[in-house]
């Protein structure tokens, strides 16, 4: 799968302030590619620049195979974090005016918003100023002139925030459908379980630079510590559990099971397989419970940023 | 260039749809024609208020000739009734005062020696009309004394009118004169109008996209620049449509109102006027003055002020609309703008003052020659200066320096706009100013 954009060791300072510091990242065609990083590391500078915005300092950016320029902001829909519309402006009127900026014409904005607008139920507010709306519906009209031009590549930061569960829950589907139907997307969020649920790659920024970037999966492989989850039904708890001990590394266990049984989180040394822990196991009692323990996009985030830190 | 038509569009159908724009434009012809008749019925009606003034004569110098009755002033001879009588009569009636005059020795002495009693302060013009009355009396019977025939001197007064010419051959007079001074300061005074208002409100419109937060949505699809030039485009030319509205609603409602209500413009201008004032105005502006006033006017560079009009105009408002759009941009909200807007507000006004004290006086002095090249503030002063016939070489330098400024501080404007559109938060100073023009990109 080739790549939609290419960003090659971009730095950008402002004054002292060095905001991007080599930052390279590769999006395949039609993924969900999360951008995620702590407040102030250097997200917004990225997709700012994505947006042509502000220029880099240095590094080369590509779309497509070719330079990024002028000519590429049709190609680009971009819903900002900070968002808003004009208040005083009617719904319609500066949808189209939106539309018209990135290029489509005033017939072809309007035939695609009566689309939009029909899917979300929302024709009659069309005439309707933007101050008369409440936040989510606000966000609604942005999300549909965001991807109104049906761009190449799409960039979301927080695209939820400001949506009801239900609300967030359509969006969420818009977006996975928009990249089926071929559209590249850059998701930037601090809600990690959207991130689980909807990215295939993912880049981890922290301060100014990147440290992790490849496929959600990938990832999570190498941020695995072969722990795992067991729940056993035994007589004899506590013999089982020093047993336990005395060949693996044994912690108290982060979860719960609904019976009374002996519950544990147990890594495992380089040597010893899952078989291993599982046979010990089914010698001392009946195996009820038996996970092996993924890191979460939440658990990486932390892990690797304070490990950078 | 599509998406900067867009953007003026926006602009200027955003302007003049809002419903302050809207009364204001209908509202202030109106409310300005309707000043102007109140003042004139106001003074007309004072006017028509006939003043009794009674006198004594104790010198017997004057005669019942020399108290003739105006339209507005009744003179009454109480000679015969005493002063205390006659003081009293004017403290407890109507009169309007009393004024006395002693019998003196000598006319010195009854020149300084006359009264005048009245229960209010009287006004400026009565009393100017009564000291006028009293010399010409004093004076004609002074010169009857050295035995010098009145009528001679009548007859010897004569008025002499110096024709000007400039070494192009042009004529002029002082009455062309006083139209270039009329037409320079209107189109400075103008121009300074139309730049506050419309510069801020550039500033407005860039303060409430930096509020609402569509700002990165449409810099994401436009050049920061194009949306700053669009906006000072879209709102010059919705103030010029309100200008060209007021000029025709003026228009229309003022010869509407003169007709309808039967009042004579001349009459209007005039109505505070004296008898006297308004013989001699009407013996400055007879018939065949007024024709040559308007072969003179057509006799202008017509072609050429509208040309330089138009110039200094846009450079001027385009100068000052984009450092407006600059000190939008830089904050969050408009009570912060306070700090940045004196530094534009001085050289408006400072071009203003130089150009009504100076200009008017001598529009080649030195001041007003500097003033005009300066650029901030050349736009009005050379708008003033210009009717008065300024050279090609001094107009060149003062319109490529008007322009060199411009393009400087449109750049300067708009990098500070494209850092500034984007940061919230903090109130910045002039030393982050500084550092964001040093931003790259």
């Amino acid at each position: 799968m080739s790549n939609l954009l290419e960003i090659n060791n971009v730095v950008k300072n402002y004054g002292d302030f060095r905001a991007l510091n080599n930052v390279s990242i590769h999006i395949p065609k039609g993924s969900v590619y999360g951008l995620l990083g702590p407040n102030g590391a250097g997200k917004t500078s990225l997709i700012r620049i994505i947006n042509q915005i502000t220029m880099p300092d240095k590094g080369t950016i590509f779309l497509d195979g070719e330079p990024l320029s002028p000519k590429h902001t049709a190609d680009i829909g971009y819903l900002p974090e900070e968002r808003g519309l004009y208040k005083s402006m009617k719904v319609g009127e500066q949808a189209l005016y939106l539309a018209q900026l990135k290029g489509l014409s005033k017939f072809e904005a309007k035939k695609r918003l009566k689309y939009w607008f029909e899917k979300f139920d929302i024709s009659a507010w069309w005439n309707k100023k933007i101050e008369e709306l409440s936040k989510g519906m606000a966000q609604k009209v942005q999300f549909i002139v965001t991807v109104l031009h049906q761009p190449k590549l799409l960039i979301f930061d927080e695209p939820f925030s400001g949506f009801d569960p239900i609300n967030a829950q359509l969006i969420a589907q818009e977006i996975l459908k928009l990249r089926d139907e071929g559209a590249t997307i850059i998701f930037s969020t601090h809600r990690m379980e959207s991130v689980e649920e909807m990215c295939d790659e993912i880049a981890l920024i922290n301060k100014s630079n990147k440290i992790l970037d490849g496929k959600l999966d990938d990832i999570k492989r190498e941020f695995r510590t072969n722990t795992f989850q067991v729940g056993v039904h035994t007589s004899n708890a506590k013999e089982v559990e020093s047993q336990l001990k005395e060949k693996f590394e044994v912690f108290p266990p982060d979860f719960k099971l609904l019976g009374n049984e002996l519950t544990l989180s147990v890594k495992l040394g380089r040597q010893d397989s899952a078989n291993d822990l599982l046979a010990f196991l089914t010698n001392r009692g009946e195996v009820q419970h038996f996970v092996e323990l993924i890191p979460s996009a939440n658990d990486i985030f932390i892990q690797a940023v304070n490990k950078n830190n | 260039m599509s998406k900067l038509k867009l953007i003026i569009e926006r602009e200027f159908i955003a302007k003049v749809r809002n419903k302050s724009f809207i009364v204001m434009t209908f509202l202030s012809p109106l409310i300005m024609v309707g000043m102007g008749f109140l003042v004139y019925f106001l003074m007309k009606k004072n006017n028509e208020k006939v003043k009794e003034i009674v006198y004594i004569d104790n010198s017997g110098l004057f005669s019942k000739e020399d108290f003739k009755d105006s339209k507005t002033v009744h003179y009454l001879d109480f000679t015969s009734k005493g002063i205390e009588d006659t003081k009293k009569k004017v403290e407890q009636g109507n009169y309007y005062g009393a004024l006395i005059i002693p019998k003196q020795d000598s006319l010195e002495l009854l020149a300084k020696s006359i009264e005048f009693y009245s229960k209010d302060s009287p006004g400026m013009s009565v009393m100017n009309a009564l000291e006028n009355k009293i010399e010409t009396k004093i004076r004609n019977q002074k010169l009857n004394d050295f035995g010098i025939d009145i009528n001679k001197i009548n007859a010897s007064r004569i008025q002499s009118d110096i024709k000007m010419y400039n070494f192009s051959g042009e004529e002029s007079s002082k009455l062309i004169n006083g139209l270039k001074i009329g037409v320079g300061a209107i189109a400075g005074y103008f121009l300074m109008m139309f730049v506050m208002i419309y510069g801020t409100s550039v500033m407005r419109s860039v303060i409430e996209e930096k509020t609402s937060r569509i700002i990165e949505v449409i810099v994401s699809s436009v050049k920061p620049f194009q949306l700053m030039l669009g906006k000072i485009i879209g709102n010059a030319s919705a103030g010029l449509l309100q200008f060209f509205i007021w000029g025709i609603l003026i228009f229309i409602l003022g010869t509407l109102a003169t007709s309808l209500l039967g009042i004579n413009m001349a009459e209007m201008q005039t109505a505070n006027l004296s008898a006297e004032q308004l013989e001699a105005a009407k013996n400055v502006a007879g018939g065949d003055k007024m024709q040559v006033l308007i072969q003179e006017v057509l006799r202008l560079p017509l072609l050429k002020l509208f040309v330089l009009f138009i110039f200094y105009f846009l450079g001027g408002y385009m100068l000052y609309s984009s450092l407006f759009a600059a000190v939008g941009a830089a904050v969050d909200n408009e009570t912060d703008t306070q700090q940045f807007m004196l530094p534009i507000m001085f050289p408006l006004i400072l071009g203003v003052y130089v150009g009504f004290a100076t200009v008017i006086n001598d529009p080649h002095g030195p001041i007003s020659v500097a003033f005009s090249h300066i650029p901030l503030t050349s736009s009005i002063v050379m708008l003033m200066r210009v009717p008065f016939g300024v050279t090609w070489t001094e107009l060149a330098i003062s319109m490529s320096l008007l322009l060199v400024t411009f393009m400087f501080m449109v750049w300067l404007a708009a990098k500070i706009y494209r850092v500034g559109i984007l940061m919230y938060g903090k109130k910045p100073t002039y030393k982050d100013l500084y550092k964001w023009l040093k931003y790259k990109g």
